[in-house]
Order: structure tokens, then sequence, then C-alpha cells
């Protein structure tokens, strides 16, 4: 462990902006990266599945 | 004009490579003869945009000294760039095009000649202004030879590379933006090079180096680019 | 068939097919979120926890977990999508090219993140925001090329052309890369002789390369996590007017 205390490790020596700035672009891309495809699988399924229940009917 | 591009060709008269280069290049450079402004449109490009760094920045002699390498350059790079766009252009439209592709003509060669025939007409008269704007913008007199030079090295590169996204986008009603976007990184190392040679002939260091470096460049252009045109534009012509 | 000589393994062939691709990446899917869980976790705890601090650069130097492996998955995620562009030039794979077409978004995203704290790292160590280090000098140019592709892709609107179009194009980049690279290392040293560079250190002791190597293999299988899922909907939205895809739905 390189924090005696929590303040310490959240003011990292004065580059607490820089690091955590860097952490929280990290977090926010990598979850960018997921999300966006399951949203767009959702969309997707919830076309096909309104396509074929149109067909359904139109038979 | 076009059946130049398009006939069969006529192996047992001795018609070879070579002379299919040669027929594809003087007829490149009729047509090219033939509209004029295209020829002249790129070297006032290149005065325009060279002009605007002194008005843009200073026009302090010592400064332009400094940046007179990088602006000629970027200048020479940039009208190159312009003039790229319509290397296709015309024979797509017009369907010739699309018989070179058809006919058994190696579309390596026919893609060189057209890259030569280009640089023929505005790198190589790029390279002949580009002392007077040298001479505007206060590059030292040490310097001058070095321009020359890494242009005549270095305008060939950037023709051939500019031609494998002019292939790419020549199908595309709005290609001009697009090519800029493609070509642009790809330049970079020809700009490197370039520039800090006749910076570097500026400082009395050899040059001979760069010049490698740049003629190292040019040969893997001319070996790689027309494989890539090629496939380009059958790409292009066939969607 | 049978008596045709084969040119590749079966498993080559079978990638071809999209069905056989859906349904293997939905099994290899569920591995490879766990060992990307576990490994950003404890790669993230390690770097900001117990990793100890630079001698000069003090806890700034907690950047590199994140920026070496976004420098590094941009890179190889460049040579990926130029991979499968030309496996789907050369065998008209149509997986291939959704492949490729997957890429380009992820190693966006990616050299973007290495760029961002590339430039965050600089601000402590250099003293500004942006320095043309030969580093991030050559990941803005690789951002550069990426967003050509991307925009010639969607400049096309056949999808097939596209795809073929940007793999042309990618595959310049490819041979381009190493030149771009040296180029600019090479400029680099001539106009910026002695910097001090963020990530080259004579030695760098285990307890600081140890959790960066547990990082890098993170952020792999974070990059196949999306990727997969990219390519799951790439066949999806194809194949949509295939029967085993609309058998799938509708069963659901």
């Amino acid at each position: 462990m390189s924090f005696n205390s929590f303040s310490e490790f959240l003011a990292m020596d004065g580059h607490g902006l820089y690091v955590w700035l860097s952490y929280a672009i990290a977090a926010t891309i990598v979850t960018i990266n997921l999300v966006s495809p399951l949203l767009r699988k959702k969309q997707l399924k919830a076309e096909l599945l309104r396509r074929l229940r149109r067909e359904k009917k139109a038979v | 004009m076009a059946d130049t591009l398009t006939k069969e060709p006529d192996y047992s008269a001795g018609r070879s490579v070579g002379s299919l280069y040669w027929a594809v290049l003087r007829r490149e450079l009729l047509l090219f003869f033939r509209r004029r402004s295209d020829l002249l449109n790129p070297l006032v490009f290149f005065l325009l945009v060279a002009s605007l760094f002194p008005l843009g920045v200073s026009p302090d002699p010592t400064f332009l000294a400094q940046v007179a390498p990088g602006v000629v350059w970027v200048a020479a790079l940039l009208s190159t760039l312009l003039s790229m766009d319509g290397l296709f252009r015309s024979d797509f439209d017009d369907g010739t095009l699309e018989q070179t592709l058809l006919s058994p003509q190696p579309m390596f060669v026919v893609g060189l000649a057209k890259v030569s025939a280009h640089w023929i007409m505005t790198g190589l008269p790029l390279t002949l202004l580009a002392p007077l704007i040298a001479v505007m913008l206060f590059l030292p007199a040490d310097g001058m030879a070095g321009l020359v030079l890494t242009l005549l090295l270095g305008t060939p590169t950037l023709s051939l590379i500019g031609a494998i996204g002019a292939a790419l986008t020549v199908g595309l009603r709005k290609g001009g933006v697009l090519l800029s976007l493609l070509v642009l990184p790809l330049y970079v190392p020809v700009l490197i090079f370039g520039s800090s040679a006749v910076q570097a002939a500026i400082n009395g260091l050899p040059v001979s180096g760069h010049l490698a470096l740049l003629g190292a460049m040019l040969a893997l252009g001319v070996v790689m680019a027309p494989l890539a045109i090629g496939a380009a534009l059958r790409i292009s012509v066939s969607g | 068939m049978s008596g045709q000589k084969k040119w590749m393994p079966r498993w080559f062939y079978q990638l071809a097919s999209p069905r056989w691709c859906y349904d293997i990446t939905g099994k290899l899917l569920p591995g490879f979120v766990i060992a990307a869980l576990l490994l950003l976790g404890v790669g993230t705890v390690w770097a900001l926890l117990f990793a100890p601090a630079d001698y000069q650069q003090g806890n700034s130097f907690r950047i590199i977990y994140i920026h070496v492996p976004a420098a590094i998955l941009a890179q190889s995620c460049y040579m990926m999508m130029a991979v499968a562009g030309a496996i789907g030039l050369i065998w008209k794979m149509k997986v291939a090219d959704m492949v490729a077409k997957s890429c380009a978004p992820i190693g966006v995203s990616v050299a973007l993140l290495a760029l961002a704290t590339g430039a965050i790292w600089g601000k402590p160590t250099w003293g500004s925001w942006w320095v043309w280090d030969a580093r991030l000098t050559s990941m803005l140019i690789l951002l550069f090329l990426y967003l050509g592709v991307i925009a010639l892709h969607s400049a096309i609107e056949n999808e097939v052309t596209a795809a073929q179009s940007a793999a042309v194009l990618s595959l310049v980049g490819l041979v381009n890369i190493p030149i771009i690279k040296y180029s600019v290392e090479w400029w680099n040293t001539l106009h910026q002789p002695a910097t001090f560079t963020l990530t080259e250190r004579p030695a760098m002791p285990a307890e600081m390369w140890v959790p960066l190597l547990v990082m890098v293999i993170g952020f792999y299988c974070f990059f196949a996590v999306s990727l997969m899922l990219r390519i799951r909907n790439e066949i999806l939205h194809r194949e949509r007017r295939a029967g085993w895809v609309r058998q799938m739905i509708g069963g659901e």
C-alpha cells in the first residue's frame, strides 16, 4: 500500500487531478465501447421482431 | 484517343508494357495541354498559399527565413493534393476507365503512366517555381539547391500516394474533402524529410542522407502505389 | 467440394460462415467478459493503490497504467483492421469485412484515450497540456489514419464496395505506419534533443511492470469483448433475412 490515508490517496501528492481525470476518461471510454454495442443489439432485435410480426400479419 | 487504353495489346508487333506506358503518358500529356487552366491552377494556388504566411504571421525577413522550408513544402504538398482530385475523374465520367479495366491492359502500367503525366504537369512546374517563392520568403541561398532537389524527389512520391486516394474516391460525388482526409496523414514522412533536408542544407550540414531517404520512399512508392491504385480503381468502378 | 483440395484448415472456412461465427462468439463472450473485468479490476486497484510512485514523476506516473495499454491497443487494433481487410479482399469473406469495420470505432476511441492521457500526463511532467512528443505525434497521426478509414467507409453506400475500399486504404496505412513512426521519431530528436520521454525507462522494477502487464492483457480482453459484441450486431444486421436469424429472434 503506497498511501497512509484515504485523503492522501485522493490527493495523490497534488497530482490527484491528473491521475483521477485520466482514470475517469478511461472508464468512460471503456463503458461507452461496451454499452453502445449492447444498445445497438437491443435496437436491432426490436427491429427484427417488428418485421417478423408484420410479416405474420400479412400472411 | 481512348483506344490506346482499351484496344487489345498487339504483342506480336513488338508492343510491350513499355510502349503501353509511353502511349498512355503521351495521351495524358496531350489531354493536359488541351486543358491549360488545369495546369495553371495548382501553380497559382502554390503562390497564393505561400504568400498567405507573410500576410498572416509576419513579414519579418529573419522569421520568414526560418519558416521558409516548411512553408514551401506545405504549400507544394497542398497544391499537389488539390490537383489530385481530377486525376481519374474525367476518365471515370466518360467511361474510359471502365473500358480500360475491362481491357487486358495491366492496370499497374496505366496507373503509373497517369501518375507520371500528372507529376510532369504539376510536380515538375511546382519544383521549378519553388525558388521564386523561396526568394520571396528570404530562404538563405545555401538552401536553394536542397529545396529544388528535395522537391524533385519528394513530389513524385506525393503524386503516387495522392493517386491512391484519388482512385479510392473517384466514384464519390464529394470526393475532394474526403481525399485530403485520406491522403494528408500519409504525406507526413515526405514533409518531414523534405523540409528538414532544406533546413540541414541551410545549416551547412550534408543532405545526402535525407535525399537517400526521400529516394527510398519514392522507390517504395513506385513499386507499391500502382498496385494499390489498380486495386482501388477496380473497386471504385465496380461498386 | 469433397474432391477439391483444401488450402486452408477447416476453421478458416468455418470463420467464413456468419452463423458459425455468431455461435462461437456467443460461447467465447462470457469467458472474455470475466477475464476483462477481473484483469482490469485487479490492474486498476494495483496501479492506484499498491504500485510505488515514481521517484521523478511522483504519483502522476500512475497514468502509465492507462496510457501505455491504450497506445498498444490502438496500434494492434489498426493492424487487426488491416489484416482483416486484406482477408476480406482476397477471400471475399463477409465476416472479415465485418471484423475490419468493427475494429475502426474501437481503435478511434482507444487512440483518443491514449492521446488524452498523454496530454494530461504532460501537464505535471512537462508543464503544458500538449507537447509535440514523438509518441504523442505518432498517435495523433494514427488517429487521423483511423478517421480517414471511417470517413471513406461511411462515404460509400454499397456495403461491399465500402469494405473493399476501406481495406485498401487501411493496408496502405499499414505499410506507412512504420515509415511515419520512424520519421516522427527522427524529426523529434532533431527539434527537441534530450527531452524526457514519458514511457521509456531504463529498467522498470517488477512492482511497476507487473501491474502494467495485467492492464495490457486486460485491455486486450476488453477489446475482444467489444469487438465480438460489434461483430454479432453486424451479423444480425446483415443476415436479417436469413432463416436462422429469424428463427432465433422469433423463438425468443
